[in-house]
């Protein structure tokens, strides 16, 4: 009888934990945390990112510079260029470091403005629906169907070559499918109670997409986004391999990749140093957003 | 069948016309006349030019007779090889971009479905993950990396095969261009070949199929193959975007004569006839193999009704 009596109690005097609860993005990082390719990636990146900045900072020659003493010189460590020079005798340690910070740069930024339009145009059209929907639906369709590189040279033809312009132009067309992507996110997430609730309790339109259903969907935008930055770095290499991105003596990797080609027969390293560091961010980044899409997938759970 | 088929095409229609419209006025907004070039012209002669171009007309007449023009099948002059017509550019490039792109189209393919298959039906051994890994380099690893990396190994270091040049068509001249530029989409089309196939071979018709003992060959080539495929086909399109986009930069790096290397040449010189042109010659044909596309997927899954 006592026992039945005490056990109670002595529950009761336990002290009692508090039951922490786990939030959808807590519990994506934590799934990211365990992913071995993704978190490796993640610190590489991290290196080529840190590479990128400081080497410029400290290396003794400038990007620009000329060294008339080694001019195609290769790696060497006795002459202080360590990744070789290019045919103008341009340190091209300093060089990659320099056109990875356009790359990169291109790549980030080129996603950022198209994951903000794609993501602005995609949640409007879903929560306003009806005809609405359907005419900036037709009108996404009608520009997919665009083969986008080529409308991006013209553009860059007509308007003449410059970073912002390249920037601009590759966000601009490449916001489509996260436009798609939200859509579908925000027709789904339209009829939930707590969207209703917003709206009897007299929350604008506006004021819906912004603090309801855009927060909603980022764990699916981010993913795409991480899956977005290569192929902005891709876009950009492009057209700076055809000569039609960033202009001397600026240079990103797809321009050095280009001056290499040109002189591989003689100097190889030329092409195979900007090469590496391309293929080495393209793979992280490609592991990452694989991670990340594991992370957030609620198919998963 | 008939009413999809017709249904499709009246859809292209609208998405071609906005295609040649924006393009038109882009062009027309650009700062500067195509003849503002190094060599400063007296303004007399400036005008004679602008006359003999009709840049002079209102911008609505120049819009009106371009697209008339561009209905009879004539892109007008290139603004910077004085002596030809657009179209004469391309009665000469375009053979060659079509004949490389056709041979990458059929590569990525027929070597993308045999290599799914074959890692689907041996699942998790190491011929899959050799192949997937393979795959995952071929996706990652862009075109302008591979191109001069094959050109380095077979034509510089090893010397099998010409690092470069048209030479009327040649085998031992496409080999290298068309691997570099069909490698990305023999990829793609293995890893979204090598999943449908999984999905297909795990449903219970396959099991059936099985367990009436029939040969594995048969199941494969009567039951699965057709599900298995429509996937891949919904991938074409973007395929062939990838392709005729990818063939500039190949193009450039081999030395082929094609419409690539005119694109790129005309976008350095800033020659907008050229530009222009191209831009909407790759998009109607875009659209068109767009079109084609969904009535193929049309004609292969018997779900959908039409």
């Amino acid at each position: 009888m006592s026992l039945t009596v005490d056990q109670p109690t002595e529950l009761m005097e336990l002290p009692i934990k508090e039951i922490k609860g786990r939030s959808l993005w807590q519990d994506a990082w934590r799934r990211f945390y365990q992913n071995k390719a993704a978190v490796t990636s993640f610190f590489i990146l991290l290196l080529v990112g840190i590479f990128v900045i400081f080497v410029p900072m400290l290396a003794p020659f400038g990007y620009a510079e000329t060294d008339w003493n080694f001019m195609q010189s290769a790696p060497s460590i006795e002459n202080k260029h360590y990744f070789g020079t290019d045919s103008l005798g341009r340190d091209l340690l300093v060089r990659t470091a320099v056109g990875g910070r356009i790359s990169l740069l291109v790549g980030i930024a080129g996603a950022t403005v198209a994951v903000l339009v794609g993501t602005v145009y995609g949640a409007t059209s879903g929560y306003l629906g009806g005809k609405v929907d359907m005419i900036m639906m037709r009108f996404l369709e009608i520009l997919s169907a665009f083969p986008f590189m080529f409308f991006v040279i013209l553009l860059v033809t007509i308007f003449g070559r410059n970073l912002i312009l390249i920037f601009v132009a590759i966000g601009l067309v490449s916001w489509l499918d996260v436009a798609r992507i939200v859509r579908g996110q925000t027709l789904s997430l339209k009829s939930k109670e707590f969207i209703e609730a917003a709206h009897v309790g007299g929350v604008s339109g506006f004021n819906i997409i912004l603090r309801h259903i855009v927060p909603n969907v980022l764990g699916v935008v981010v993913v795409y986004a991480s899956l977005l930055v290569p192929t902005m770095i891709l876009f950009e290499s492009f057209l700076s391999f055809l000569g039609l991105g960033v202009q001397e003596p600026m240079t990103s990797w797809g321009a050095l990749l280009q001056e290499g080609s040109q002189t591989m027969q003689v100097a190889p390293w030329q092409i195979l140093i900007p090469s590496a560091f391309l293929v080495i961010t393209l793979f992280c980044f490609n592991f990452i957003g694989d991670g990340l899409r594991d992370a957030f997938d609620p198919k998963d759970r | 069948m008939l009413k999809l088929i017709f249904r499709r095409i009246l859809e292209a229609i609208p998405t071609m016309f906005v295609l040649i419209t924006v393009s038109f006025f882009m062009m027309r907004l650009a700062p500067g006349s195509p003849f503002t070039s190094e060599r400063s012209l007296s303004p007399a002669v400036l005008a004679n030019i602008e006359a003999k171009y009709n840049l002079n007309d209102p911008m609505w007449l120049q819009y009106v007779n371009y697209l008339k023009q561009l209905a009879l099948g004539d892109f007008g002059p290139s603004f910077k090889y004085k002596d030809y017509t657009v179209n004469e550019l391309l009665s000469q490039s375009f053979p060659v971009s079509m004949e490389l792109g056709l041979y990458a189209f059929i590569l990525a393919l027929v070597l993308g479905l045999i290599l799914g298959v074959i890692a689907a039906l041996k699942q998790n051994s190491w011929m899959d993950y050799i192949l997937m890994a393979f795959a995952m380099t071929g996706v990652v690893i862009p075109s302008f990396v591979k191109a001069p990396l094959l050109v380095l190994v077979f034509a510089i270091l090893l010397q099998w095969l010409p690092a470069g040049g048209w030479n009327d068509g040649a085998v031992r001249n496409l080999i290298l261009p068309v691997t570099a530029l069909a490698l990305a989409y023999v990829a793609s089309i293995a890893r979204i070949m090598r999943g449908s196939m999984i999905e297909v071979m795990n449903s219970q018709y396959i099991r059936t199929a099985k367990s009436k003992g029939l040969p594995m060959r048969r199941i494969v080539m009567k039951h699965a193959l057709r599900p298995a495929l429509l996937p891949v086909i919904s991938y074409l399109g973007p395929a062939f975007v990838g392709i005729i986009t990818g063939s500039i930069v190949i193009e450039t790096i081999f030395g082929l004569p094609g419409i690539g290397q005119l694109f790129v040449n005309g976008a350095l010189n800033r020659d907008y006839g050229v530009v222009l042109s191209l831009t909407i010659l790759v998009g109607v044909l875009t659209i068109a193999f767009n079109a084609i596309v969904d009535i193929l997927y049309a004609i292969i899954d018997p779900k959908i009704q039409y």
